[in-house]
């Protein structure tokens, strides 16, 4: 069996966050997975928006999630997009259990151990200075 | 008063390669644009229409072709377009030209078109090939489609461009489904052969109202339909099979089916009548689903209609007879595209060469997928239908 996919270390491609979106990255530093709720119709909005995708209304709260999820989709990068990035890594879709997706990369699994439909959750790391992504890994329980 | 029709009277080549040294993307242009208006019987003089990708203005002041029209289109979306506004009366002879050169030079990261920038996606190392192969890796699991069938896909695609002498690729073949097996893997599933190349080159084209078609020295092929599907921008949300907006379906994964069926509508065709399918073909799972969303056949079968040789050249759907962006150039943005029409074009011209669909008399050409949240489609013909 392989080894388990790890997180990346050191400066990665990302853009600095805009007055939309500072609270997300701010609460990941904290351990916190957040996302819009639409105080009109309670639709959850991610990425952040301005005006909510469903009703477009403009009263958008936000709320931290449980973390947990299941996996939707994945692939194993083996040719990394800029040398910044140490392959195999696995980026990957998350169905969120408050139903939302996202992008993210799988950690703490073997790459042949991967299905799809598989519990996960959240699993922060401080990748350079400053920036703390939102990896996912399965889930312990 | 009959309707003002558009019909491509034009179409060229520049040489393509994998790197075109002493070439830039507007020297390529040029080359292009004076190719397809030689191909056509027409000279600049007769241009009132311009298309290039990002810089239509600029192409307009620099041909010195004032007053003009000009468009907007990104790859197929500046055929239809450039069709709308004949059609409409606003040109009558509308030149899309496309080049690039020089853009791809640090080997040592993927394309700059390939890499987002989008703070949600970039820092997850996400490209092109990656965004693709989470679609595909989603029609595996729900319909248990196998990289044999992947890999299938990509060596009809190669034999077609090995066999094609304008190809990069030319003679670099015959593959079996077993090489793109053996090739290293890119992004899981994809191994390097189910990926496109990246290239340079120009490509460039000509549309004119029909009521021209006495001026022009080429045999003209028909615009009988052409519509565009998008879901979003391309690489900035995560490129969901089932991605849905308010009106429920069809879902990203079939992306294109919407456009399908209103160029088909439009044009008075149905999919039996479609002889050749020059889609495009940045991964070669993308020709699986396209086969499915455009109708070809049923959810889910795309992979086992692959399999039973139904796409080779010689099968009842063959599909990229240049060899594509895989085999033939892929050369940036709108070119890449461009190319599809083009070789639709070629094909309904009975100019295929070795590659020539016997008596093809409408085409079906078709642009990016649903990794980038967009899909178009465009159907030529012979006639006018």
């Amino acid at each position: 069996m392989s080894t388990p996919l790890a997180p990346q270390h050191g400066e990665l491609p990302h853009a600095e966050p805009t007055e939309l979106s500072a609270p997300f990255w701010n609460r990941c530093a904290e351990g916190a997975l957040t996302f819009q709720r639409c105080a009109a119709c309670q639709s959850i909005n991610f990425p952040p928006v301005e005006v909510c995708r469903d009703c477009l209304g403009t009263d958008l709260g936000w709320e931290a999630g449980s973390g947990r999820g299941t996996l939707y989709s994945w692939t194993i990068v083996h040719r990394p997009v800029t040398p910044a990035f140490t392959s195999p890594y696995a980026p990957a879709i998350v169905d969120l259990d408050e139903g939302y997706q996202m992008v993210t990369n799988l950690i703490g699994i073997a790459p042949e151990e991967i299905a799809a439909g598989i519990p996960v959750e959240v699993d922060f790391h401080e990748v350079s200075p400053g920036l703390h992504l939102p990896y996912f890994r399965p889930r312990s329980s | 008063m009959s309707p003002r029709r558009a019909v491509i009277a034009g179409v060229f080549n520049t040489p393509q390669a994998r790197r075109l040294e002493g070439w830039t993307t507007r020297k390529l242009a040029a080359t292009a644009a004076l190719g397809a208006l030689n191909d056509a019987g027409l000279t600049l003089a007769d241009v009132d229409g311009v298309i290039t990708e990002g810089d239509s203005a600029g192409l307009v002041y620099d041909l010195r072709l004032g007053p003009a029209w000009r468009g907007w289109g990104f790859g197929l979306e500046a055929v239809t377009e450039a069709a709308n506004a004949i059609e409409g009366g606003q040109a009558d002879v509308v030149l899309i030209t496309a080049g690039a050169a020089g853009v791809y030079l640090d080997r040592d990261a993927t394309a700059p078109w390939t890499r987002p920038e989008n703070e949600f996606v970039a820092p997850w190392g996400l490209f092109t090939a990656a965004e693709f192969a989470l679609v595909a890796r989603r029609h595996m699991t729900m319909y248990g489609t196998t990289p044999e069938q992947l890999a299938t896909v990509a060596a009809t695609i190669r034999n077609n461009g090995h066999q094609n002498p304008e190809a990069v690729y030319s003679g670099r073949g015959p593959f079996k489904p077993e090489d793109v097996l053996a090739s290293r893997m890119v992004a899981d599933p994809f191994h390097l052969l189910d990926c496109s190349m990246t290239s340079e080159g120009g490509c460039a084209m000509v549309l004119v109202s029909a009521d021209r078609m006495a001026d022009i020295d080429s045999r003209p092929v028909h615009v009988l339909g052409g519509c565009t599907d998008y879901f979003g921008p391309a690489y900035q949300f995560p490129p969901s099979w089932d991605l849905a907006g308010r009106r429920g379906g069809p879902v990203n994964g079939e992306i294109g089916k919407r456009a399908a069926d209103r160029a088909f509508r439009h044009a008075g065709l149905e999919r039996s009548d479609v002889d050749v399918l020059e889609l495009y073909d940045p991964f070669s799972f993308e020709i699986i689903r396209q086969l499915e969303a455009f109708g070809f056949c049923g959810p889910g079968e795309g992979g086992p209609f692959v399999e039973d040789g139904h796409i080779a050249i010689d099968g009842s759907h063959p599909v990229t007879t240049d060899g594509g962006t895989m085999s033939f150039s892929h050369a940036g943005g709108t070119p890449q595209m461009l190319q599809r029409v083009i070789r639709g074009v070629q094909q309904l011209r009975g100019e295929a060469g070795p590659l020539q669909v016997p008596g093809a008399e409408v085409a079906l050409c078709s642009g990016a997928g649903a990794g980038a949240l967009f899909n178009s489609v465009i159907l030529l013909g012979t006639e006018a239908s």
